[in-house]
């Protein structure tokens, strides 16, 4: 066993100043990496929000939500990403993003959809009784309402999108995955296992920070209390699962 | 999907009749991957739920490392594996444990704690010290929970599996990445369809054994 020697290897690479620099170094491979991830989740979020909310507010379509999410779960973003990156689409970095976005798309459907879905029919009736069109209680009420799901999806969809931009680097694209794939093609582990740590702590990072943004994102009097963290932490990962 | 050059056809049965014996061999070594990480899996969650159970101060810390290790991408995961655990089928089955693990753990613990207070009480009121009340009476009105946990972890480990490309161990995703660099579209799709029909089959299996274990959840009147 050389494991001290890899995790050696890892650290001298990530301790090398060419690699910190030029195209091929690690701010330009994290930036790339974190554009493609905004555009996914900017492309899903686009397709996504509107049809949750509007299915949502009609109370329609939990069908095809169910539907979406089974079937995204089943098919391997790995598939879907080759059958892309073998049509007109082209290699590199926009199949991958085109197949991040549409495997973030059921994520936020349902927990849209399922925000809106739980708002208590009294408060809607209460909306429509103090003379609220539909419109304005779905803005002024439904939404805000249906905020902390509605957070908790793109948290969600944020992280699996991160997480599922490294498989660019199989289909010639760009991000961090090429550490790791250039490396285990050239089987220079260190550089291997320094790429997976650099993935594992944006996407832990990431996280992190959007635990951060959905809280300021929750309406004041929606934050979790006292007791109610635990309760609210195991509905939403019931929507999510 | 319709033929994009009539030269390179997505759908081809004369590829499935002359690769059978190749594509039967990534199908096999597809689906006892699945199976073996989705029973190691839960031979670790179960005793790990019923600790976070039992202690629940322990639930905490539990969840949160199985997290942890979810967060983390495959392909990363993999990447952090390969260099200890070699290039191979190891690798793969640690990676694919470690991402069952969390959904098992929680979706059992759900059906721990959902079980009904009364239910508990009436046991222990007939004298069931703790942990037979774990054994014979929460854990079987727990099963319904614990087999939804099944079936996700078992539908998304066969879409992992793929990834396992990386480390030249995974499964119909070989097919799949071969099929790519070669530009043989019929491979790539014929791959596709047969992982969403793994994970198809092995739904509907593990929902059929969940109803004919709980005869009781048919009838309606149970908990």
């Amino acid at each position: 066993m050389n494991d001290d020697n890899i995790v050696g290897q890892a650290l001298v690479w990530l301790n090398d100043p060419l690699n910190w620099q030029g195209p091929d170094g690690i701010p330009v491979r994290t930036l790339e990496h974190l554009t493609m991830s905004a555009l996914a989740v900017l492309l899903a979020t686009a397709v996504a929000l509107p049809l949750g909310i509007w299915l949502g507010h009609r109370g329609r379509g939990g069908a095809l939500t169910v539907v979406a999410a089974n079937t995204s779960r089943a098919l391997p973003t790995f598939a879907l990403l080759l059958i892309f990156a073998s049509t007109a689409i082209g290699f590199g970095n926009r199949p991958t993003v085109l197949a991040a976005a549409i495997f973030a798309i059921p994520v936020i459907l349902t927990n849209t959809y399922a925000g809106l879905r739980d708002v208590d029919q009294d408060v809607r009736e209460a909306a429509r009784g103090m003379g609220m069109s539909g419109r304005r209680s779905l803005a002024l009420v439904e939404i805000p309402l249906a905020l902390p799901l509605i957070g908790a999806g793109l948290r969600t969809a944020v992280v699996q999108v991160i997480a599922t931009v490294p498989l660019a680097a199989l289909v010639g694209g760009g991000g961090l995955g090429t550490y790791i794939i250039t490396g285990l093609a050239t089987r220079r582990f260190g550089e291997v296992l320094a790429g997976g740590v650099l993935v594992a702590g944006l996407c832990l990072g990431a996280e992190g920070v959007m635990a951060g943004l959905q809280h300021l994102m929750t309406p004041r009097p929606m934050r979790p209390v006292g007791r109610r963290p635990r309760r609210a932490a195991a509905r939403v990962a019931r929507a999510q699962s | 999907m319709t033929a994009s050059e009539p030269a390179n056809p997505w759908l081809s049965w004369d590829y499935v009749q002359n690769n059978w014996a190749d594509i039967s061999e990534a199908l096999g070594q597809h689906v006892s991957l699945t199976v073996q990480a989705v029973v190691i899996a839960f031979a670790i969650a179960l005793p790990l739920a019923m600790l976070a159970h039992a202690r629940p101060r322990l639930a905490g810390p539990i969840l949160g490392l199985s997290g942890v290790l979810y967060t983390i991408p495959s392909l990363a995961l993999f990447a952090i594996l390969a260099p200890f655990t070699g290039i191979g089928r190891t690798t793969v089955l640690i990676g694919l444990v470690a991402y069952a693990l969390l959904v098992l753990v929680r979706n059992i613990l759900v059906g721990l704690q959902g079980v009904d207070p009364e239910i508990r009480d009436a046991a222990r009121g007939l004298g069931y010290g703790p942990t037979r009340v774990l054994l014979t009476v929460e854990l079987p009105t727990a099963l319904p929970a614990i087999v939804v946990g099944l079936r996700l972890a078992t539908v998304t480990t066969v879409a992992l599996v793929t990834i396992g490309v990386v480390v030249g161990f995974g499964g119909l995703g070989q097919l799949m990445f071969r099929g790519f660099n070669s530009n043989y579209h019929a491979e790539v799709m014929t791959a596709t369809l047969l992982c969403l029909a793994i994970a198809l089959v092995a739904d509907l299996l593990l929902a059929v054994a969940g109803r004919l274990a709980t005869p009781w959840v048919r009838t309606g009147s149970g908990a």
